[in-house]
């Protein structure tokens, strides 16, 4: 282990900052990337979901009903 | 022989090689943070103060991946890029715009990792150096190639017109890579340079290939994530697509 | 093959003059964004002397992206565009002789302005020879690498904004070697070296660039 004290380890001789501010920036955008991903394709799976219900549901029920329905 | 093309042409598909990217995630994600952990506690724990650059110097564990990987990134996009537009493969396009916001974040954390690096050493958050000013040129092009893919809606134009500005983009990279050079050096006194890397102790690289390894890894699983979010975009009207979504409820 | 080359520049030569108004206008602007500079930066001829060679540049690339957008976005409403991809001429020889076209109405009048710009500034006359000289072998490459982005976001929403963000980065190897050549020549190394670089550039942007555009085209034709 190279560091004496968790303070060292901490301070990185005075340039603290700039190394936490590289590794911290870094880590936050390499997980809100995936993040990001994710939940894109939530929004997707969800909307494609709804796309396929409303069309197996046209397809089986009658003009007049799916007029009907059209409110939601 | 034979039989890995015909296998290859097969994940060629996207209905057989989202089940496959699907299963290769978790693993590439497993490998990133094996690597990213060993990579980091050499960096930060283990290795020794560098002799000129004192603490500070650990940013290169950060800045040098991040680096690579913007540019590696740029290469593979391209590659695949020309391999859709030459043999019409619509993976390959698929594979690029995946690609892409990857290779901008990379290009952007270099430059940031790079400005919270020559601040302390340099004394400047910025400086006109030619590698520098080339890592942000690489960020338009990366933004280029995106916003063009964004304002085509046709998915099959939007990869060709992607294809040809990235293989441009590559023919191009060197030469403005060498011309910003060639500025930096006329402009520029030897006041800095990022170049004196001086002997390197063998710890300190051992930590910066890991760190690499574990970027390419990370990069490898986005993509993979976001090609498969892709696919299921573009492939909406397909039988596997439906069968896919409403089976899994 | 020549003769199809000079139908293609004659024709769209033909087309610009019935639309002087664009040519003037970028003319102008090219003018205005010029004299600019030294309103925003101050007067001191020192300063603007340094300035100078940087401020025509960028101007020059400004007011090429200005034209790009009708270069090919006409003749693709009007369907010729389609009729000049199934002809029997390959389509990058087309390219070349709209690129050509391009630079004499939109590239050669920067030229011919620039040295009375460059007065503005101050330039001692070696200088403005430098500087005419260098846009005179630099604003073809601008032409060229220009029409690749004009093919690549033909039709496409958003255009002229989208274009400048594609072709501007390409641009930078012709900016730096442009204004570096007058710079190189006012600070006594001799302007040669960058000259004949940004000739190469030229060359290769005039020859290169018609292909990937030729195949930017076929794409928006689909």
């Amino acid at each position: 282990m190279h560091w004496n004290s968790f303070g060292d380890f901490l301070a990185m001789g005075n340039h603290g900052l700039y190394v936490w501010g590289s590794l911290l920036v870094m880590a936050l955008l390499m997980v809100a990337e995936p993040t990001l991903v994710l939940r894109g394709r939530r929004t997707l799976v969800e909307r494609l979901r709804r796309q396929y219900r409303a069309e197996s549901g046209e397809a089986s029920r009658s003009r007049s009903a799916a007029g009907r329905r059209r409110n939601d | 022989m034979s039989n890995g093309l015909i296998n290859w042409f097969k994940y060629a598909s996207p209905q057989s090689f989202y089940p496959l990217a699907g299963k290769l995630i978790p693993w590439f994600w497993a490998l990133a943070a094996l690597f990213g952990v060993a990579g980091l506690s050499i960096g930060f724990l283990l290795a020794p103060t560098d002799a000129q650059q004192g603490e500070g110097y650990r940013i290169i564990f950060l800045h040098v991946p991040a680096s690579w990987l913007s540019m590696f990134i740029y290469l593979v996009m391209a590659f695949w890029a020309g391999l859709g537009l030459a043999f019409n493969i619509r993976l390959s396009g698929m594979m690029a715009s995946a690609l892409a916001p990857t290779g901008a974040l990379f290009a952007f954390l270099s430059l940031w990792t790079g400005a919270l690096w020559g601040k302390p050493m340099w004394g400047a958050w910025w400086v006109w150096d030619a590698r520098l000013t080339s890592e942000l040129i690489l960020l338009f092009l990366y933004i280029g190639f995106i916003a063009l893919q964004a304002a085509i809606d046709d998915p099959r134009r939007a990869d060709k017109a992607g294809a040809i500005l990235a293989l441009v983009g590559v023919v191009n990279i060197p030469i403005i890579y060498f011309s910003v050079k060639w500025w930096n050096t006329l402009h520029q006194g030897a006041s800095v340079s990022l170049t004196k890397a001086p002997s390197m102790a063998a710890m300190m690289l051992w930590g910066m290939l890991l760190c690499a390894l574990a970027c390419w890894m990370y990069s490898i699983a986005v993509a993979l994530m976001r090609v498969r979010t892709i696919m299921l975009e573009r492939e909406r009207h397909t039988d596997w697509v439906r069968a896919l979504l409403t089976n899994q409820e | 093959m020549l003769r199809a080359l000079r139908a293609v520049i004659g024709r769209d030569l033909r087309l610009a003059m019935r639309r002087q108004a664009d040519i003037v206008a970028a003319m102008f602007f090219f003018i205005i964004v010029v004299s600019l500079f030294p309103l925003g930066v101050g007067p001191e001829p020192d300063q603007l002397r340094r300035l100078a060679p940087g401020v025509l540049w960028v101007a020059a690339l400004l007011a090429t992206m200005l034209s790009l957008p009708r270069l090919f976005a006409d003749d693709h409403r009007d369907g010729t565009l389609e009729q000049l991809a199934l002809a029997p001429q390959p389509l990058g020889l087309i390219v070349l002789g709209k690129v050509i076209a391009h630079w004499l109405v939109a590239g050669l009048p920067l030229v011919v302005l620039a040295p009375v710009l460059g007065i503005q500034f101050d330039l001692p006359s070696d200088a403005l020879a430098v500087l005419t000289l260098s846009l005179l072998i630099g604003t073809p490459a601008l032409s060229g690498i220009g029409a690749i982005g004009a093919a690549l976001t033909l039709g496409v929403r958003g255009g002229g904004v989208l274009l400048s963000l594609l072709v501007l980065p390409l641009y930078i190897p012709v900016l730096i070697f442009g204004a570096g050549a007058v710079d190189a020549s006012v600070s006594g190394l001799g302007p040669q070296a960058h000259l004949s670089l940004l000739g190469a550039l030229a060359l290769g942007g005039v020859f290169f660039a018609p292909w990937p555009t030729a195949a930017a085209l076929r794409v928006a034709l689909e």
